[in-house]
């Protein structure tokens, strides 16, 4: 990106001032390095997001962002609904509710080791991976329903997951509001039997060593030591969110001309919040959230099957689950006064500091985990959200490394044996049912994560707690 | 990653995250099927035989969004139906004032994980990157984002 045309804040902040049809600035956040290594696509796609109608204070950009479809991934937007903000179907983005889940396995790393490719083979074996892939569950039309509205805990009800994980997942693991109604049945029939699939592209379920803890304090109330072993899943709401995300942003390009919104992109088709449009929008969106939520507490359950039949005893209890691709109404002070906003996070985590009342009575006191997947070979990271008043960006953070380098020069780069057998040197297996698909994502693909969570520190969008190293990778 | 036979080409082009699909022919009609074969190329390099066949039909008031139309319902006949496609018949007529209507026979075969090691999941078309044009010679160019 061209640094020339933004006002430097400070070493991590960067602004885009207002210009033509921008109503607000664009904030970027990261250092000279990570904005110079940004595509000028995003400070393009930052702009566009800031001309749309009742969009507050300004656009956030985060220091994993890159060129999107529409939105930047890696994009913050608020809207207020009192002020004609508006919703967009883009600025989520068709993977709804995509999303990060750590489980603590109490294990430590020299004992998972002596049973380290049986259990990857094992993972393989029983977490659905892949375009195709099928766990066998197939809902019909009342679990579809009880499913949409339940979230979680409908995978709870089902035995597939622990009542105590609930509270350990955003909105207690089941979001309100959800109006299965307006779901389509190309949605419904499309997620017919992709519960407890973990998906495609860079969708994985990992196998990590706390490798360094940054904050001991915040680590020991998140119950991270080094050296022990959690696990990580990746993945989304699935067909059914892909769906809605298409018949919503097809239905919204000619309401947004209806409405009188003169749109800088079509991706970004948006409707009044308040309209009939936005609110059928905002409950299937919901609703696939939903899934999303009880795709991943299924996929947890298979993990600690697998888990339990390779070291038994072992219960993987759950450190969090937070999603990145979402839209919700929350509180946010701005300039002075606390407003209800409709915030677009597309490739963001919420990152909720302490004391906000929606975090669990047990993390109040500390913050919200905020988990930020890096690439196969390079390593996580466990943040905790900070103070509302140290960053304006909306309680949000980055959500991943972010890539560097599309899919089409990695495959001519890195052959995925190669990647495989490489990884492998190095103390990490993994498994994928296919090699071009690790070859797409190779870890020489993405971002350093440690310089986009150590910018996101800078900037004061959260803190770093712990740091996580691969052991085994299941690749969608 | 690119391919072309006759007067018809698809290619995949750089993105960031995602990827974008290129169908170049003599007509719309070609180009629309040639980007729709460099989305099941996103997916898989491996052949997909042309074993079944499924029809599809949908609407839209310009050629851009029947192009994000159009590769919607392959994508949704890969999702529901877990097939492949690499053949198409696409015939494009005017719908009086809503625009265009497309029908399209798909040809292909189920997909086999082994074989044909999907690479990604297409996800949706996106409105990005969005063109149908005629080039410069006379041929079509039908173009798009990809989410996968």
């Amino acid at each position: 990106m061209d640094i020339s045309t933004l006002t430097r804040l400070d070493d991590t902040r960067w602004r885009l001032e207002p210009s033509g049809r921008m109503r607000v600035p664009a904030v970027l956040y990261g250092d000279e390095s990570l904005l110079r290594d940004m595509d000028d696509k995003v400070r393009e796609q930052a702009a566009n997001v800031a001309a749309l109608p009742g969009i507050v204070q300004a656009v956030e950009v985060m220091p994993d962002a890159h060129w999107g479809y529409g939105f930047p991934i890696g994009g913050v937007a608020a809207f207020d609904a009192d002020a004609g903000g508006v919703v967009c179907a883009g600025g989520v983005g068709f993977d709804i509710s995509c999303g990060v889940r750590t489980l603590h396995t109490g294990l430590e790393e020299a004992e998972l080791r002596t049973r380290q490719a049986s259990l990857a083979d094992a993972l393989l074996s029983h977490i659905p991976a892949g375009l195709g892939s099928q766990s066998g569950i197939t809902l019909g039309a009342g679990e579809m329903e009880a499913m949409l509205r339940g979230g979680a805990a409908w995978a709870v009800q089902q035995g597939w997951g622990e009542p105590r994980d609930l509270r350990r997942i955003e909105e207690g693991g089941c979001m309100a509001g959800a109006q299965p109604e307006h779901v389509s049945e190309r949605a419904r029939k499309r997620q017919r039997r992709e519960m407890g699939t973990l998906g495609s592209g860079n969708h994985y379920l990992e196998v990590q060593a706390v490798d360094e803890v940054f904050d001991p304090a915040v680590a020991e109330a998140f119950g991270l030591s080094p050296g022990e072993v959690v696990v990580t899943i990746h993945c989304g709401s699935r067909g059914l969110g892909h769906q809605i995300g298409t018949d919503f942003l097809r239905d919204m390009l000619p309401a947004a001309a209806a409405a009188g919104i003169d749109l800088p992109d079509r991706e970004l088709a948006c409707v009044p919040l308040r309209s009939a449009l936005g609110e059928r929008y905002l409950g299937a969106m919901r609703a696939a959230m939903n899934c999303a939520l009880a795709n991943r507490e299924i996929l947890a359950h298979f993990a600690r099957e697998v888990f339990a039949d390779h070291f038994p005893g072992c219960r993987l209890e759950l450190l969090f689950d937070v999603s990145h691709n979402t839209c919700k109404e929350e509180t946010h002070r701005v300039d002075g006064r606390e407003r209800r906003l409709f915030v677009h996070r597309k490739g963001a985590t919420r990152a909720f500091g302490p004391g906000h009342p929606d975090l669990p009575d047990d993390l109040r006191a500390v913050g919200q985990p905020v988990l930020i997947g890096g690439s196969m070979g390079t390593g996580s990271h466990v943040l905790v959200g900070t103070e509302p008043t140290v960053s304006g960006a909306f309680a949000s953070a980055c959500h991943g490394a972010g890539r560097a380098m599309s899919r089409h020069a990695a495959r001519r780069r890195w052959q995925g044996r190669d990647v495989v057998d490489e990884l492998a040197r190095r103390g990490i297996l993994v498994r994928s049912p296919s090699m071009r698909g690790v070859a797409e994502e190779a870890p020489g693909a993405y971002k350093d994560v440690d310089g986009v969570v150590l910018a996101a520190e800078r900037a004061g969008l959260a803190r770093r707690v712990a740091r996580l190293r691969p052991l085994i990778c299941i690749k969608g | 990653m690119k391919g072309s036979e006759a007067n018809e080409s698809w290619a995949l082009l750089p993105h960031d995250a995602d990827v974008v699909v290129e169908g170049r022919g003599a007509t719309p009609e070609a180009a629309f099927a040639q980007a729709a074969r460099a989305l099941t190329h996103a997916i898989t390099d491996t052949p997909v035989a042309a074993r079944e066949a499924v029809t599809v039909t949908c609407r839209a008031p310009d050629r851009e969004l029947l192009l994000v139309e159009w590769l919607n319902a392959v994508i949704y006949e890969m999702a529901v139906g877990g097939r492949l496609f690499d053949r198409f018949a696409v015939v494009i007529v005017a719908d009086g004032d809503a625009g265009w209507q497309l029908t399209a026979t798909l040809w292909g075969e189920p997909l086999d994980r082994a074989r044909h090691a999907p690479a990604c999941e297409a996800k949706g078309a996106t409105y990005s990157a969005l063109t149908v044009h005629a080039d410069t010679q006379g041929g079509w160019v039908a173009r798009c984002v990809i989410d996968v």
